[in-house]
């Protein structure tokens, strides 16, 4: 027991005061445990016998725990995290909106909980109906006439929406070779292109921050494949030209793929199906409120029109004998499977308790909060922050650092400085077609009160960035631990605990 | 509208404070015949009392409570009650990725806890955290191989898990090189002469295995090793069931090992969500895809966590990038780690010893009983048999007795009609698994009594 003086104090009392927490190994100690299994109803095993090429002695360094350190750890740990439940998360394109807890009731009952996905379909009938209104409650709000739900995020469901799009070509007689992709969207989209075999083409933004038509008339040919589409745009803006290059792209026998990460700022108002979109994703995780849980899970569903349909994952859920649901997996245009299972089922859940707690007319109300709320930002940040658009947006704006790096003080470190006044901090540098972006999604969840604070703190860094930037720059000052040297950590990569060295 | 934070008063003052009269105005720039002019055909909005009744209905729909003996690729262990009363924290599950590192460092080191954890138990040097799931990562895996190998052509054992493989082959149909596949033998491992032929051609980039494998056998992860490694090719160790690492050796001669960490607490749930994981040698890590988070310093000099080594990933490499995954499966992983930690360095030994005792049970019952069981290697929680009966039948009377009886295998394995896999692991009872045995083995022959241990250990 070390003696307590004046001077160690704070080291001794830092585990309460600030919950720091060595890491789970550093902790541990020999013997210790958390768990206890009931006693075996069989025979204990043979192993000599049963795994003659013998087993493992031991887990180097694996850890030993009593139940109650570990609560305090995950705790303590926990309390270094910002979250939604804390506050404003205004992250643009990630939709950081209230994540409500009859969601998580609701997901974990234990007929839907503990269900086994290879249950024979008549011990699944709930699980089946439960996917079934949940496809038909997306395909109504996109407009769209089909939906699977298999793909795990936004991303896989790109992958898949392009597979398909592929398909459809082939089966055509060209799967073509391009895939016209704008400079203002998401790293996923591009990347996804390239694991469907496309090459990417860059399609150019306008003056207004919108895809430029020229660009759009000279490249859209019939190498083309499909045009990815973030509509509204990572600008938050919508492609007001959209009817032009729905047509452009399918004068030239090419398909209209629309990244929907954005649908927050559409649904009720506006369907991608009545603009001449193809396929698309979604993002549960976004638009419906599963909750993002410190980067995932989500899920990303693709809903296409109905000549796409063949194309579509198996297996389906379709309409069995005597009113029951049943899996088809017979279908020969399709292009297989993209993930083991039917995907993340848990947030499926969630998201149908979210669409019903809604409603018709509260999913509507939610997205045109969340176009006030970002539309009221921008406002009454537009005379302290640069506005490199000056299109009407929706659902998020995005600022520049240009006023800012004058002083030197850039959009990373406006985001840090944030962390004083205690919010998170918008999307750093991201679209990449603005210099030094600020990118900011409120969400509907967010009251005026709280949308107050955020601009009053926005306010106060631009007033600092002029009068004290390097109090900015060396942000943050007051969370419990200062800038991290991210350059460092990447030369020199440290991934995971190791013992100390003997001696 | 109760998760809404506004009146309708403060949504009037709001607007006029926009210079606007009505809502309708911030959506005048969306073309006229792109918006929607009548009400979403959708119910209105309901109360909570309303929904829960309405999802109950649902869960009640769904074998609910009933004994389950199926496993391929989704294991029912039980799980610790600590996982649910932490990640049900808000600061865990509503936070997201940790781009902003000095207010994320909770959710950062978890992953690096589980990094080595996951390194810890596989003999890996590094892991990322994380994939969609096992079968993802299976795919992720052949792409990286490729990668590294310059090498195209992918070779899978059938005996991993079907999905997977199909998964596999979704994510390669437009990848030049191709897949190619190597069979079983008797025992139910790798039929090794075949797979060395296989590897002959000197195109391989991957050799994909699974162990146990699909039929609960276990594998020989260094014999599997040197014959890829003597063409020139990787080993992909697949493992679906992490369960069996308390027991198993590790996959330390694999060069990179794609887990499905559901075993680990992660509830059965109809699929998902999961969290797959990425191990592999730390040369390789370049090439590796997904999240990873390393040591950092900040400006005293004390120790943190930060997301590393982007120039991987999309958002900074765009077509380049390693893969195109961004959204994973942290809060899943976060739940392994807590069941990693809860039963710790003996108690995941304790589990899997209980795991393999309880399916030795079921294997000796059946034996006992006359049903032919396929596969002698040994197995660790999963195993084969072929009853002499149609399963149709066997599967009504066990549903009726609240059993979920084994998975039929002839729609995957055309010469495996009429078997089962049937998956016992810690949570079945002996009870449960004496009405398993008697229903399979309805119309069996008994042997004698000495037959049995030979056909069940040989
Ligand atoms: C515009 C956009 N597209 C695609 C994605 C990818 O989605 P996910 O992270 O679910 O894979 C995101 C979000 O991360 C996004 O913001």
């Amino acid at each position: 027991m070390p003696e307590i003086t004046p001077e160690n104090t704070p080291a001794l009392a830092a585990t309460h005061i600030q919950s720091d927490e060595p890491l789970l190994f550093e902790i541990s100690s020999p013997g210790k445990r958390a768990w206890q299994l009931p006693p075996l109803d069989v025979p204990e095993a043979d192993l000599e016998l049963l795994l003659p090429a013998g087993t493992r002695d031991d887990i180097a360094g694996f850890p030993e725990l009593s139940e109650i350190e570990l609560v305090r750890h995950y705790t303590r740990l926990s309390t270094w995290n910002y979250a939604i439940d804390q506050g404003l998360y205004p992250l643009g394109s990630c939709t950081m909106k209230y994540n409500s807890r009859l969601n998580e009731v609701v997901a974990r009952l234990e007929g839907l909980a503990e269900g086994h996905p290879l249950q024979p379909a008549a011990v699944m009938q709930g699980a089946l109906r439960l996917m079934r209104r949940l496809e038909a409650a997306l395909a109504e709000i996109t407009g769209m006439d089909a939906v699977t739900l298999q793909p795990a995020a936004g991303a896989q469901g790109e992958l898949t929406g392009i597979l398909i799009i592929r398909a459809c070509l082939a089966a055509r007689g060209n799967p073509r070779a391009k895939i016209l992709i704008p400079d203002s969207a998401h790293g996923t989209n591009p990347a996804t292109a390239a694991i469907a075999g496309y090459r990417v083409e860059n399609l150019r933004s306008d003056a207004r921050g919108l895809v430029e038509l020229s660009s759009l008339e000279r490249l859209m040919d019939e190498s083309v494949a499909a045009l990815m589409l973030t509509n509204p745009n990572t600008l938050g803006l919508f492609e007001e030209d959209i009817h032009r290059i729905a047509e452009l792209v399918h004068a030239r026998g090419g398909l209209l793929y629309m990244d929907g990460a954005n649908m927050n700022a559409l649904v009720g108002r506006a369907r991608p199906g009545d603009f001449g979109v193809d396929v698309m994703h979604l993002n549960l995780h976004k638009t419906f409120s599963t909750p993002h849980g410190g980067g995932g899970p989500g899920a990303g569903p693709v809903a296409v029109k109905s000549f796409l349909e063949p194309f579509l994952p198996v297996p389906r859920i379709v309409e069995g004998e005597a009113g029951g649901l049943r899996l088809e997996t017979d279908r020969p245009a399709s292009i297989g499977r993209v993930r083991a299972f039917f995907g993340n089922f848990g947030m499926f859940v969630r998201a149908l308790a979210y669409i019903l707690a809604n409603g018709s007319d509260g999913l509507k109300q939610t997205t045109d909060d969340a176009v006030l709320n970002a539309n009221y930002i921008r406002q009454q940040l537009e005379d302290s922050y640069a506005l490199p658009y000056a299109t009407p947006s929706l659902h998020e704006c995005v600022f520049s650092d240009r006023l800012q790096a004058r002083q030197g003080v850039h959009t990373g470190d406006i985001a840090k400085r944030l962390m004083d006044y205690g919010f998170h901090p918008y999307t750093v540098s991201f679209p990449l077609i603005v210099p030094g972006a600020l990118m900011i999604e409120p969400t509907e969840s967010e009251s005026r009160e709280e949308l107050d604070r955020f601009i009053a703190a926005m306010r106060a860094i631009a007033r600092e960035a002029e009068t004290a930037p390097e109090l900015v720059q060396a942000a943050p000052h007051r969370t419990r631990i200062s800038r991290l040297d991210e350059a460092a950590a990447a030369r020199q990569p440290v991934l995971r605990w190791q013992p100390k060295a003997q001696g | 509208m109760r998760y809404l934070p506004k009146s309708d008063v403060i949504r009037r003052e709001m607007l006029s404070t926009l210079g606007l009269e009505n809502v309708d105005q911030l959506f005048a720039h969306i073309p006229e015949y792109c918006r929607l002019r009548r009400p979403l055909n959708l119910p209105a909005g309901r109360s909570e009392p309303e929904i829960l009744e309405d999802f109950r209905a649902l869960a009640e729909d769904n074998a609910a409570g009933y004994a389950s003996f199926l496993g391929a690729g989704a294991y029912h262990h039980f799980r610790p009650v600590l996982i649910e009363a932490l990640i049900s924290r808000g600061e865990w599950f509503t936070a997201y990725t940790p781009y902003q590192p000095e207010i994320s460092q909770g959710t950062l080191q978890s992953i690096f806890e589980f990094q080595t954890m996951i390194c810890q138990l596989t003999g890996m040097e590094v892991a990322n955290a994380s994939m969609y799931d096992g079968s993802t990562a299976m795919a992720e895996a052949a792409l990286m191989a490729r990668r590294l190998t310059g090498k195209s052509a992918l070779l899978a054992a059938r005996s991993t898990h079907p999905q997977y493989r199909e998964v596999l082959a979704t994510y390669l149909q437009h990848q030049p090189g191709g897949l190619r596949e190597f069979g079983y033998g008797e025992s139910g491992a790798v039929d090794a002469e075949q797979l060395e032929r296989e590897l002959r051609a000197g195109d391989v980039a991957a050799v994909l295995l699974q162990s146990p494998n699909f039929f609960g056998t276990v594998e020989d992860w260094e014999a599997a090793a040197r014959l890829a490694h003597a063409h020139g090719a990787l080993l992909v160790a697949v493992i679906a069931e992490p369960v069996s690492l308390g027991l198993l050796p590790p996959p330390a001669a694999a060069d990179i090992v794609a887990l499905e960490a559901q075993g680990f607490g992660i509830p059965v749930g109809f699929g998902g969500p999961y969290a797959g994981v990425l191990a592999t040698r730390q040369k390789y890590v370049r090439s590796l895809p997904g999240r990873l988070v390393g040591e950092a310093r900040d400006r005293q000099g004390r120790r943190g966590y930060v997301l590393t080594l982007a120039t991987r990933e999309q958002h900074i490499r765009r077509e380049k990038a390693t893969s195109n995954i961004c959204t994973n499966q942290a809060l899943c992983a976060l739940m392994a780690s807590i069941f990693m930690a809860v039963y710790g360095r003996e108690g995941l030994r304790e589990l899997a010893k209980q795991n393999l005792a309880k399916a030795d049970y079921a294997a000796r019952a059946f034996a006992a009983a006359g049903v032919e069981l396929l596969f002698p290697a040994p197995r660790f929680h999963e195993l084969v048999a072929r009853p002499r009966r149609p399963l149709a039948e066997i599967e009504a009377e066990l549903l009726a007795a609240r059993i979920v009886p084994g998975l039929p295998l002839g729609p995957w394995y055309g010469e495996l009609e009429g078997a089962a896999l049937i998956c016992v692991t810690e949570t079945a009872t002996r009870d449960a698994i004496d009405k398993l045995a008697a229903a399979y083995a309805a119309g069996a022959r008994r042997p004698a009594r000495q037959a049995k241990e030979v056909s069940l250990h040989t």
